[in-house]
């Protein structure tokens, strides 16, 4: 049996494996959800490197249909060639070309699905997946054939929680939030990123940022992705682990907005 | 086994199907939990919560009902995993058997109030005992201890014990009924949408795939397909209460306001502001300039009955501010009162709904009055995530 355990450059905490392994030995689409900066769709590379699976990676934008993933028939194309005599303008097959669903259900072997950002679509989205993500199946009208997955892929969901999902979507997933990583798990994540870290630095890192994540009056809290840059900064310019938490240097990559700037310099003593 | 935990599900509001509570079950035959009882807790938690925003409600129902579950079998099962690691190794040396069946033994109101009474004695740092308050100790309070029972006092938990992690309800602040920030208020006002597309609309945009698809079907002979275009018909005039009493709402008033305007997916919107109630102007600031003002007939003689009307205020006043002739309109015909304003409006505007900040007033007849008066004049809910989204559900109603 497949089993995840987190991998070498990613760090898990136990709720998150679990939920990993529950949605594969289950056969359901796993739906991550957390604030930004929490490794949601580093996640499911993880989750291909650990198990040595081949990674397919559906964007989701503003724009996107369910169709979009399944296949699309390229009417236009079609119209090309049979005005200028082309050949096989009467094999429709030809034209179909499969999206990100129908490859990963054709796949030779098990591929692990990510679809990135699900809430970024129109609301109805999701519902419109409902069929293909439980049978793993869809049928195209144009050609009449059945495509079938030879394969169940793991499907690992992410959303950012802009739109809420139908409940006949959620109930057909196994659900986890990731929690913003306390500082034990924040200090293994850095770790796994800058393996010979000054101990000292590191210290001093974990406590400015989350001393800076607790003011009230930061709105758009950094997260894991900014402090990595940070300290990459602070490396980078040799900063003196003592003056990080006073004087706080190179804020502007933690802080992205200038009222949180100006706020948290009124407070910082 | 346990289907009354389902129904206390259910009951407290959390939408637990069957599909989902035959996941558990298949779940639990492939022993997914692990034969333990935090495996078990998170097994749950991941196939039948599907929001954050009810994790709190879960760990509520989740220490209800399996309070009386004894520990014993997941303290071995956790000194197992202790022995296999050797970092906390140095923790189990101070493991104390003895201590550890008593504290056992303990109800959870024995250690509330004995964490109450240590309270009141300590009065320095414990670390490593098995009395005070302190950290990897014995004692039934602190943190990172190795009692198998007791109550985190600060720090992070580490030993997660189920009941603990239920117990420090981590999600609280995810909740729906909670009071709520402008992002929160966005996603609740875009429920508020209805496409042309499902209205009559006459088919004004070209649509270019159903033309080339037909066109290629008649052997390249150009037929032209025309679509309804798939826009949001509702427009919005939301009426805010401003100064006064509402001083006190008004962060969350700015918030709503906020998410309103920027949500931008309105085909129009108008705000104006009023004070207490509605009387003969509306005005367009919240400072309740009169030059900056219209009059409440202009804007019921030129917003037609399609708008939706979306009220904000916390419905309370004097009686004589409602009811009062004081405010009446000088046309004999018009408006005598705030209460004859309020229900013109609502005769005017089909869909309309009350969102108040605050709930009803409890101590005294006097001020529940008005808000129980308006309740019965305009749909009225609490101006928190939930109640936008029910007030929403009214407004697209037919």
């Amino acid at each position: 049996m497949n089993e995840f355990k987190g991998s070498q450059s990613y760090v898990a905490d136990p709720e998150l494996l679990q939920a990993v392994n529950v949605a594969m030995v289950l056969q359901k689409p796993l739906l991550i959800k957390g604030e930004p900066g929490t490794g949601k769709t580093m996640l499911a590379e993880a989750v291909a490197a650990a198990l040595d699976k081949k990674l397919m990676i559906w964007n989701i934008k503003s724009t996107t249909k369910a169709q979009d993933g399944l296949y699309v028939y390229d009417v236009v194309q079609r119209l090309y060639d049979s005005q200028f005599g082309g050949q096989g303008v009467d094999d429709i097959e030809k034209y179909v070309k499969l999206g990100k669903l129908g490859e990963a259900f054709s796949a030779d072997e098990q591929v692990i699905l990510l679809i990135d950002e699900i809430d970024k679509a129109d609301l109805e989205f999701p519902n419109d997946l409902l069929w293909e993500l439980d049978r793993m199946e869809f049928y195209i009208p144009e050609t009449g054939r059945t495509v079938t997955a030879r394969h169940r892929p793991i499907v690992i969901i992410t959303s950012n929680a802009e739109k809420e999902l139908p409940d006949a979507f959620l109930r057909r997933c196994v659900f986890h939030y990731i929690d913003f990583p306390d500082k034990e798990l924040m200090a293994e994540i850095v770790r796994v990123h800058f393996p010979d870290l000054d101990r000292r630095l590191l210290d001093q890192v974990l406590e400015a940022f989350y001393r800076i994540r607790q003011l009230p009056q930061v709105k758009k809290k950094p997260s894991t992705s900014e402090i990595i840059d940070w300290i990459q900064a602070l490396i980078h310019g040799g900063v003196d682990p003592s003056r990080v938490v006073k004087e706080v240097p190179y804020l502007g990559v933690l802080l992205k907005k200038n009222e949180d700037m100006d706020a948290m310099r009124r407070v910082w003593r | 086994m346990f289907a009354d935990f389902l129904y206390l599900l259910r009951g407290s509001g959390l939408k637990v199907s069957l599909t989902e509570w035959m996941a558990l079950m298949e779940a639990l035959d492939k022993n997914l939990h692990r034969a333990s009882f935090s495996g078990f807790y998170q097994l749950c938690r991941c196939l039948l919560v599907k929001s954050e925003a009810d994790y709190d409600r879960f760990d509520r129902c989740f220490l209800e009902y399996f309070k009386d579950v004894p520990f014993q079998q997941e303290v071995s099962q956790e000194l197992m995993d202790w022995l296999n690691r050797p970092d906390v190794l140095n923790d189990y040396a101070r493991w104390d058997e003895e201590q550890a069946l008593k504290n056992m033994g303990l109800s959870e109101e024995e250690i509330q109030r004995m964490l109450q009474e240590r309270m009141q004695e300590q009065n320095e740092e414990h670390n490593g005992g098995n009395y005070w308050v302190g950290t990897h100790g014995m004692s039934v309070f602190g943190n990172s201890g190795l009692s198998p029972k007791g109550i985190r006092v600060g720090g992070e938990s580490r030993y997660h014990r189920a009941f603990r992690v239920a117990g420090e309800r981590n999600y609280r602040d995810f909740r729906r009924d909670n009071t709520l920030d402008t992002r929160q208020l966005q996603v609740a006002l875009r429920k508020l949408r209805q496409f042309s597309g499902l209205v009559d609309l006459p088919p004004t945009e070209f649509d270019v795939d159903r033309t080339i698809q037909d066109t290629a079907d008649q052997g390249g002979m150009l037929t032209v397909r025309y679509k309804r275009p798939r826009e949001n018909t509702v427009k919005v005039l939301l009426l805010m209460d401003s100064g006064g009493s509402m001083d006190y709402y008004a962060q969350l008033c700015s918030a709503l306001f906020q998410a309103v305007s920027k949500s931008g997916h309105f085909k129009d919107l108008k705000v104006f502001y009023f004070h207490n109630c509605v009387y003969g102007r509306l005005y367009r600031d919240p400072l309740l300039l009169s030059r900056d003002s219209v009059t409440t007939q202009w804007v019921l003689s030129n917003l037609p009955g399609d708008w939706k009307l979306i009220l904000v205020g916390d419905a309370q006043m004097a009686p004589y501010e409602l009811r009062g002739g004081y405010y009446g309109s000088s046309d004999p015909d018009g408006p005598k009162n705030g209460m004859d304003y309020l229900l013109r409006l609502r005769d005017r505007y089909r869909n309309s709904i009350w969102l108040n900040p605050s709930p009803r007033p409890t101590w005294g007849p006097y001020w529940s009055q008005t808000y129980d008066e308006i309740a019965r004049v305009f749909p009225m809910f609490p101006l928190s995530v939930e109640g936008i989204e029910e007030g929403m559900k009214k407004l697209l109603s037919r």
